[in-house]
């Protein structure tokens, strides 16, 4: 077992509405993410994936704000700080952040060392200008950007060369945790696997100790990660390793968003799309029972009542489901819903 | 799935519902000339799902306009029905839009913002010639159209397009799509804004309007694994030309050109090792 990187301990955190109304976005979330891994948070839009991100950060801005929990970096406590210090002292150095439309980050008026002279500037690192220049080339150099770069500006730059550049600048200081929600759902396919493979560089090389990957494209965190975890309504309700998610979900709201995969290979073609009914629950006043109960197909009434508490199994596999593995499988072997309310074990 | 089979005998009668010659599309004039789409020929059947798949940039949404008569074509001809299509007056322009109808990527920028959703179904009931129906017959239109897409129509009443999710806002428009009854439709990458959830919604959603009301759906796309999931036939477009045509299995498990095949090797798969090595740098 590798040292762990984040450590997050039933993290709970909420929006306010304009109406003073409380939205728990992510509520009792536990991970942990060692040196070397990947995890990949997977979710319909609307279940929380990023404002977990935004939480994870420690970054804390209305109307978000943190309830309790633990964010633990490479042993140093998070939560709670000012957001300022977390700017400060974590953003960059500790955690870095990438947005989905992070191209769109970069200041169309300004060359991009600038960019880069201003992490440094930030974080109050002293170097020259020479310097700095002389280890942004090299970093680009290894990442396969060309040197060019440095001296363009952004509108000259291809959507998927301006995500590059994004990625290379945010982690130009060796964040220990990368958290990159959906960096490559705007672009095309070839792009996509250019930013891919630079991700896959910058952990084969060590600028980068652990990373968080958020996106709805199955296919792509089975490819990019080590383990998966699928979010619902602001809980985790399954983890595993890529492979076990893929092939052997075990959560019925996992199954159903592994159903929606496509791929071009072999036998898509006859493979039946499953699509989930209904939309996630509004979390102003989240359901009283299991969350998914009411889009669940094998939901009986104690569902709606009852609310499910993790789960471990198979060691390092957790879900979130008030019926047994082996009921489940069972289930899911003859298409049918349990008869009785007895049935879950 | 029993739909290929279907696909398969309906081949030999199918009649070719939009087809082209020659069609060119040039920007610009002299030394800026650029050419977006470049003498490409095309049959698309009726009743039959056609993706038009290539990277961005590569003249599929310029063909997509021409096919929808928003813009001009610099050379050749598109034939409707077996018969020139002429559109050159705007009441000519009209008739041809009651046959062939978008949907667009960005569900958000769709709507009118200032209209509630009876208002955009009730344009729709205009131009199909339901106008003067009475109150009774519209809901019921209205109401199918919506339960076709598995919407309420109930829910949806008095509200404005914003108040939706995009993969609600997406299925309304395929509720439009229902209630005007177009023989063909083209649609521009539907699924590229919205989660992969609502995407299989949406995807079996344009198959029920092939299979239940014959309809011809073109479909442009980038995402190759889309276009094998939906369609019948699938044309491969580089640099405005067509590199690769065929069937849904001949073009994409069996590429011959080397773009299908690059294409393919871009997309992350779950049976076979994604080869991340073989990257083109740009």
């Amino acid at each position: 077992m590798g040292k762990p990187m984040l450590e997050v301990k039933h993290l709970k955190t909420k929006y306010v509405t304009r109406f003073h109304e409380d939205v728990y976005a992510v509520d009792d979330v536990s991970l942990v993410v060692e040196e070397g891994k990947s995890l990949g948070i997977a979710g319909e839009s609307g279940c929380g994936k990023s404002t977990l991100a935004l939480s994870l950060m420690g970054y804390y801005f209305a109307p978000l704000h943190y309830i309790s929990g633990d964010i633990i970096v490479d042993g140093k406590n998070i939560s709670g700080m000012n957001p300022d210090d977390v700017r400060k002292t974590v953003l960059g150095s500790d955690v870095a952040y990438i947005p989905q439309a992070a191209m769109n980050a970069l200041n169309p008026t300004q060359k991009i060392i600038r960019f880069i002279e201003d992490v440094f500037q930030a974080h109050g690192i002293k170097m020259t200008k020479k310097e700095i220049y002389d280890m942004a080339r090299e970093r680009f150099a290894e990442l396969g950007l060309p040197e060019e770069v440095l001296q363009k500006h952004a509108v000259e730059l291809s959507g998927g060369m301006k995500q590059r550049t994004v990625i290379a600048i945010s982690t130009i200081l060796s964040p220990k945790v990368l958290i990159a929600d959906e960096p490559s759902s705007a672009l095309d396919v070839t792009s996509q696997k250019m930013v891919i493979r630079m991700m896959r560089q910058l952990m084969e090389k060590g600028y980068i100790k652990s990373m968080i990957f958020i996106t709805h494209e199955l296919p792509l965190l089975y490819n990019v990660t080590d383990d998966i975890m699928v979010m619902y309504a602001g809980q985790i309700v399954e983890w595993g390793t890529a492979k076990e998610m893929v092939f052997d979900p075990i959560h019925p709201y996992a199954k159903g968003l592994m159903g929606s995969i496509i791929v071009p290979e072999e036998g898509m073609k006859t493979h039946a799309l499953t699509a989930l009914k209904g939309t996630p629950p509004n979390l102003k006043n989240p359901p009283k029972g299991c969350r998914f109960a009411d889009r669940c197909p094998y939901a009986v009434p104690t569902c709606q009542a009852l609310a499910p508490e993790p789960k471990e199994f198979e060691e390092h596999r957790m879900y979130r489901c008030l019926m047994s593995v082996r009921k489940l499988r069972e289930v899911y072997e003859n298409g049918t819903r349990p008869e009785f309310e007895t049935e879950f074990d | 799935m029993a739909q290929d089979q279907n696909s398969k005998q309906n081949l030999t009668e199918k009649k070719p519902c939009l087809s082209g010659r020659g069609v060119t599309k040039v920007f610009g004039i002299g030394k800026q000339a650029m050419t977006a789409v470049d003498h490409v020929d095309f049959d698309f059947n009726e009743g039959e799902i056609i993706s038009i798949v290539g990277e961005s940039g590569s003249g599929k949404t310029t063909l997509s306009k021409m096919l929808l008569g928003l813009i001009s074509v610099t050379e050749g001809t598109i034939e409707y029905q077996g018969k020139p299509r002429d559109i050159s007056s705007a009441a000519k322009k009209k008739e041809y839009w009651k046959n062939i109808q978008p949907i667009f990527q960005d569900p958000f920028s769709s709507y009118n913002i200032f209209y509630k959703i009876d208002a955009v179904l009730d344009d729709c009931l205009r131009m199909r010639g339901k106008g003067n129906a009475s109150e009774e017959e519209k809901i019921a239109l209205k109401t199918e159209a919506c339960s076709f897409v598995n919407l309420k129509y109930a829910e949806l009443t008095n509200k404005y397009p914003f108040e939706l999710s995009g993969g609600q806002m997406q299925r309304l428009m395929i509720a439009r799509i229902f209630l005007l009854k177009p023989k063909i439709l083209m649609a521009d990458e539907p699924t590229s804004m919205i989660d992969a959830c609502s995407r299989a919604t949406i995807l079996d959603m344009l198959l029920k309007l092939r299979d239940e009301i014959n309809m011809t759906v073109i479909f442009i796309t980038h995402d190759i694994g889309l276009a094998y999931y939906i369609s019948d036939k699938v044309y491969i477009m580089e640099h405005g030309k067509f590199v690769e045509s065929g069937t849904a299995e001949e073009c994409i498990i069996h590429p011959k050109s080397p773009y299908t095949k690059r294409l393919i090797s871009d997309v992350p798969k779950i049976y076979e090792k994604w080869d991340l090595d073989t990257v083109v740098n740009e």
